[in-house]
């Protein structure tokens, strides 16, 4: 019962420090908005007169002092109402939200790509570490490591789509309309137009998450309750999967959570080289026609996707490990 | 006289058992060389457009058919020769990558001598702004910087002060690499006889972290050094190849990958594909070498 009430202490404390994090991420975009763009410019554009002008920013509240704006911000901000693009005169939050769906999926594929071959790659480099196969493993992620992600890309392109047109270059082919997500996962075309970027975001992945699956692998097999099993006679593949990795499986966790920056910039850079209409593309877009509202949005909606991946494995690591020790929750 | 010899068989011992890095330490010589004396070795100016002619554009390396012999590796879609655009973009990419890692090492360095010297409330302020500085992804901040930098002012004004921009930026972000080294190091060094006799002569607290800790810590330092600015010359690659690091006028590797990928697709591939190799000959040199050294000062993996 203790155990359980310092949990939620825990869980609580950790969930109004996500909101802290968040009201931060919205001062900031409140303070970009407040020096970069001028918001009337939203709504009439800029050739009208200076008269109108300044009754509409009273209408508005725009002259309004910035605290009483800010609150207004935040408030807004909370119903999910960020502003109006001035590239496609529609609500920010929708704008980008649109592009969600190939951002993700772009992730997905990735993801997957990634989760195939490090979990197989890494336990068998710490099983077998001075094998020729563990060598060659760690010498291409280094190779892995020191190619930058748009190389990757345009190398790809080039051996691909330029030289033996098998695969295409850009965008995302044919998608079908689920509703509110347009999904490139459902058609051989949207499939082809995948596996290039796929590929070149899980080739900066891989090599990070070998290592770590390796690293947190080597731990756990240098661990006394590891000698037990094996003395007990359980067979290698069971003393590995389902003793070591089970429990390597946690700081994989929540190392590989806190790569969540990373991975959104890295995509960001992979939508650009294959053009591929994701959150990023668009993010990029809106800072060379500098479309203030949409930069800001982005980068709120981005802060939030980082505070809730934080949180959820912050909260994971304690679900599934009953050793995190909860001395602040005290 | 037997130190020295000592060193110097060590060393050569170091280097006959890692071919690999002697090689890449060599490419690494080559290439800062030939950057450093762009001036004298390029046959044009890139920055200067007037010296380019239209009709020499989009001409393919020397190797390939329909080129011309005064320029050795191909022009660009403006005429620009090739080669000299590398040597010069090698350049401000190594300078803007080593500028950017001195400022990391100054500021991280610092601020782990500190920590890891005074601990208490010192160390725990510094750890944990250590803390949320990582948890933010370098290259995401860098990103989200120069692009409201690039929407606030403009691609014309960022373009002006895009080196000392990228620098700042590039090398601001990476700090607490060396301070968790600097404080861990310090920790061991500060609990040793040396610094204990040091205080009892009388020495300053910032003689003792100057004069002796610093030099004692080095090595670990330079280890961490290698590799970032491995990390710093990618981060600013990227942010070039992006449109929010270095102009087209002054471009830097990432930013001719940028200006040669539009031509990739009508068949022009050495613009993009010539100063991607370059940039990945450096950067696997360099992570080579920082792999190598890492293992070389590291006495616990020596033996591996």
């Amino acid at each position: 019962m203790k155990a359980f009430s310092s949990g939620a202490a825990f869980v609580a404390r950790r969930l109004s420090q996500a909101l802290l994090v968040m009201l931060a991420i919205l001062v900031i975009a409140f303070a970009v908005r407040q020096s970069l763009g001028d918001p009337l410019r939203e709504i009439m554009g800029q050739a009208v007169p200076e008269q109108e002008r300044a009754e509409l920013r009273h209408e508005l509240g725009l002259d309004a002092p910035w605290p009483v704006q800010l609150v207004r911000y935040v408030g807004h901000a909370a119903t999910g109402d960020l502003g109006t693009s001035l590239i496609y005169k529609r609500p920010t939050v929708d704008v980008v939200l649109a592009k969600f769906p190939a951002s993700f999926e772009l992730v997905f594929g990735a993801s997957l790509i990634v989760l195939l071959l490090s979990l197989p790659g890494g336990i068998y480099c710490a099983v077998r570490p001075r094998s020729l196969g563990a060598r060659l493993i760690l010498s291409l992620s280094v190779l892995g490591i020191s190619v930058p992600v748009f190389l990757t890309g345009i190398l790809l392109i080039t051996v691909f789509s330029v030289w033996l047109h098998w695969l295409p270059a850009f965008g995302r082919g044919e998608t079908i309309d689920l509703g509110v997500w347009q999904t490139g996962l459902l058609t051989l075309d949207g499939l082809e137009h995948l596996l290039l970027p796929a590929l070149t975001l899980s080739s900066i992945m891989l090599p990070l998450f070998i290592r770590l699956v390796r690293g947190a692998m080597l731990d756990e097999l240098g661990h006394d309750y590891v000698r037990t099993a094996r003395a007990k006679g359980a067979p290698p593949l069971r003393v590995w999967l389902v003793h070591a990795l089970r429990n390597a499986l946690l700081p994989l966790v929540a190392v590989g959570g806190l790569q969540i920056g990373t991975l959104i910039a890295y995509t960001l850079l992979t939508e650009t080289v294959f053009q591929w209409p994701g959150m990023g593309f668009l993010f990029l877009e809106a800072v060379t026609r500098a479309d203030i509202p949409l930069i800001t949005t982005y980068l709120v909606l981005v802060g939030l996707l980082f505070v809730i991946t934080n949180t959820i494995v912050d909260l994971l690591s304690l679900m599934l490990d009953p050793r995190v020790s909860l001395e602040g929750a005290r | 006289m037997s130190t020295v010899a000592s060193q110097t068989r060590a060393v050569a011992g170091f280097a006959a058992a890692r071919p690999g890095a002697v090689l890449a330490a060599l490419l690494l010589v080559v290439v800062a060389i030939a950057a450093a004396l762009a001036p004298l070795i390029a046959p044009q100016n890139p920055f200067d457009l007037s010296g380019f002619d239209l009709m020499d554009a989009e001409l393919p390396p020397v190797w390939q058919q329909g080129s011309d012999p005064r320029f050795l590796l191909g022009t660009d879609a403006q005429g620009r020769d090739l080669f000299s655009a590398i040597l010069y973009g090698t350049r401000i990419s190594l300078t803007v990558g080593v500028l950017a890692v001195f400022i990391q090492a100054a500021i991280g360095v610092s601020l782990g001598l500190l920590a890891g010297y005074f601990g208490g409330r010192v160390d725990g302020l510094v750890t944990r702004m250590a803390d949320i500085q990582l948890s933010l992804s370098t290259l995401m901040m860098a990103i989200i910087v120069m692009a409201l930098f690039r929407a606030g002012l403009g691609g014309e004004a960022l373009s002006q002060f895009a080196v000392p921009l990228l620098v700042l930026v590039i090398g601001l972000a990476e700090w607490p690499i060396f301070a968790r080294t600097a404080r861990a190091a310090t920790l061991v060094e500060a609990a040793k006889d040396y610094v204990r006799a040091a205080r009892a002569v009388g020495s300053s607290d910032f003689a003792i972290v100057h004069r002796h800790i610093l030099p004692n810590i080095l090595s670990p330092l330079v280890v961490i050094a290698t590799t970032q600015v491995a990390g710093a010359i990618m981060a600013e690659a990227a942010l070039s190849f992006l449109g929010l690091g270095m102009p087209v006028t002054k471009p830097s590797l990432g930013t001719l990958i940028r200006s040669g990928y539009d031509l990739m697709f009508a068949g022009d591939w050495w613009v993009t594909v010539l100063p991607g190799l370059v940039l990945i000959v450096v950067l696997i040199s360099v992570n080579v070498l920082g792999d190598a050294l890492r293992d070389g000062l590291d006495p616990r993996r020596r033996t591996r």
